[in-house]
């Protein structure tokens, strides 16, 4: 691998975002703030991603289900974390205001369990200028009532209605592969006024304890990632490619920049990391820097901009 | 907590490679010696994620995640020692690592033991594969008394690691017959005025919690979680604590005894 000063990045554009190569966190892999304690300002000055995703964020707090939330498999992990956050107050007073000096755009991902959670959520995150665009989740299988609205184009379409006139940011509707068709889903998202989808998020999935035979997992069910789950990313990317035309953040397995290039050709725009951060926390530069090799010997920049928006 | 060294030492930002440079065994345990010029001197108690190079293809196609570790000891500052037991696809990788092999971590990470308030004398209790971080605080603390529990005597060469250890064995074949909590409830019966660093199995570190609440001596436990990144970003590893769940990455792998109701950690030990 050659080594360079200036990774020879593609600046890519999602929606009016500009962002300076084409490689995001997946929201829920990687907790800036925790990182900075961490790694300190190291954190800022090498940041991983061209684009920051929060964790989901939701009305009320929320502890997140009980452990053991971990299960590793070959090629993969089956999580079921629950989606614990400080909720909305917090979220804007403590976490907000720490997000908004990282040196990329900020994406805030929420969910609520009502239409109208959502609507609130949305409205808050309007008025604030650090957010550069909000990532509806509509698709994690932990949580009973999110597998419902993100599984039915008719939930998403009411969904759409009722906040998309609540702001003028970006909207990504990120979808969840444990649906029927998760093409008619994307078309719903994009009539009813999305911006952008982003997909896969996790495959249900489950492990047994192999002393007690019952259920390992605390939430007894969660979300498998990791590069298991990379040839479903990669054809449902290609499916909804073809039947949408707004831009698509494609993320599932990637740990390469093979990996984030093939998801391009299958129509992505952007990519987001997700478990390899977990294995390696810089991830996220190391993929962007194999992207761009292999961008600048195949001519991808011009396939890539093709797409935006 | 006084006025000394933060218990957290930040970690360059990245995975690095330490090359192996010595591999040495003691009876059921591998420990290995890496070079780690690039990373900063870790703090006793904090931890490292550690791989290896051909990670994967073992039993069940594991390992897929790195595996965290306790510093063993840090006696130069660009050299650290991991004590590993063959327990999974993932320790039976690095226990076959081999000088000139590179092991990739990332760290120092998470939060480290705090030195004893009030001039109190510290006690230094481990157990299996858990002894590693109180062989590095040992050597910070110039000395202490460190009380060791192990299965069977293959284990019990671990003893070794750490000075003057007293010991105790399941099956007797070395030391005391019986826990190592035998062992310090005698050392509290002595003099309670004592500051307890344990590190172990669930059920070794539950019976410590439960007697130093019972004499209200201050213990600080070195908990063990399923981990997935070591950084904070899964959420995998929380443990509950009086005020909540707890990332033991971050806001551990060190936590004070008084925050807990239980030290029994969800999906330790396996």
């Amino acid at each position: 691998m050659t080594t360079r000063a200036t990774p020879p990045h593609v600046p890519t554009e999602l929606c009016g975002i500009r962002l300076a190569h084409p490689i995001i966190n997946a929201s829920g892999t990687f907790d800036a703030i925790a990182a900075r304690r961490v790694f300190g300002e190291a954190l800022i000055e090498q940041f991983p991603f061209a684009a920051f995703v929060s964790k989901t964020v939701t009305l009320t707090p929320r502890e997140g289900n009980p452990p053991p939330r971990l299960w590793e498999i070959a090629g993969g992990l089956i999580n079921s974390i629950g989606l614990p956050n400080k909720g909305l107050r917090r979220y804007l007073a403590e976490d907000l205001p720490e997000l908004a000096s990282l040196p990329v755009p900020l994406i805030v991902n929420v969910m609520g369990f009502t239409g109208e959670e959502v609507a609130e959520l949305v409205s808050a995150f309007s008025e604030r200028e650090e957010v550069a665009a909000l990532e509806l989740n509509v698709s994690c299988p932990n949580v009973e009532t999110g597998l419902v609205m993100g599984a039915d184009p008719g939930e998403v379409t009411a969904l759409l209605r009722r906040v998309r006139p609540l702001t003028e940011k970006p909207l990504i509707v990120k979808l969840t592969p444990n649906a029927t068709d998760v093409v008619a889903v994307a078309r719903a998202a994009q009539d009813a006024g999305a911006d952008a989808v982003s997909l896969i998020n996790t495959i249900r999935g489950m492990a047994l304890d192999p002393k007690s035979g019952r259920p390992w997992l605390g939430g007894t069910t969660g979300g498998l990632s990791g590069p298991a789950v990379r040839a479903v990313a990669l054809a449902q990317v290609y499916a909804v490619a073809h039947g949408v035309n707004i831009p698509i953040v494609a993320m599932g397995g990637v740990q390469r920049g093979r990996d984030a290039l093939d998801l391009i050709l299958a129509g992505a725009t952007v990519v987001a990391v997700g478990t390899e951060s977990f294995r390696e926390p810089a991830a996220g530069a190391r993929i962007s820097r194999e992207l761009a090799t292999l961008a600048a010997k195949s001519g991808l920049s011009r396939a890539g901009s093709s797409l935006n928006c | 907590m006084s006025g000394e060294a933060p218990a957290r030492v930040l970690a360059p930002f990245g995975r690095r490679a330490a090359r192996v440079l010595e591999r040495r065994v003691y009876g059921a345990y591998v420990v290995l010696r890496c070079a780690d010029p690039d990373g900063p001197r870790p703090r006793a108690g904090q931890f490292y994620m550690l791989a290896a190079s051909a990670w994967g293809g073992g039993d069940g196609e594991r390992p897929f995640l790195p595996r965290a570790f306790s510093v063993l000891r840090s006696s130069t500052g660009h050299e650290r020692e991991f004590l590993i037991e063959d327990v999974g696809p993932g320790t039976h990788r690095l226990c076959e690592l081999s000088p000139g092999e590179d092991l990739l971590l990332v760290g120092p990470l998470g939060l480290g033991f705090t030195t004893p308030a009030d001039g109190r004398r510290p006690l230094l209790v481990g157990g299996g594969v858990g002894i590693a971080p109180l062989a590095i605080w040992q050597d910070e603390l110039g000395g202490a008394t460190a009380l060791l529990g192990f299965r069977d005597a293959p284990r019990a060469e671990g003893a070794r690691l750490l000075a003057d250890a007293q010991v105790a064995t399941d099956d007797g074949s070395v030391g005391h017959r019986g826990l190592v909590t035998d062992l310090l409830r005698e050392q509290l019966d002595r003099d309670d005025h004592a500051s307890v660093y344990a590190c172990g199995p669930p059920a070794m570190l539950e019976s410590v919690r439960a007697l130093c609440r019972e004499r209200e001596t201050p213990a600080q436990l070195a908990l063990e979680s399923g981990m997935a990144c070591g950084f904070g970003a899964c959420f995998g590893c929380v443990v509950p604590t009086r005020e909540g769940y707890i990332r033991l990455c971050v806001d551990g792998p060190v936590v004070e005894a008084s925050r807990l109701d239980s030290a029994l950690v969800a999906g330790a030990g396996h």
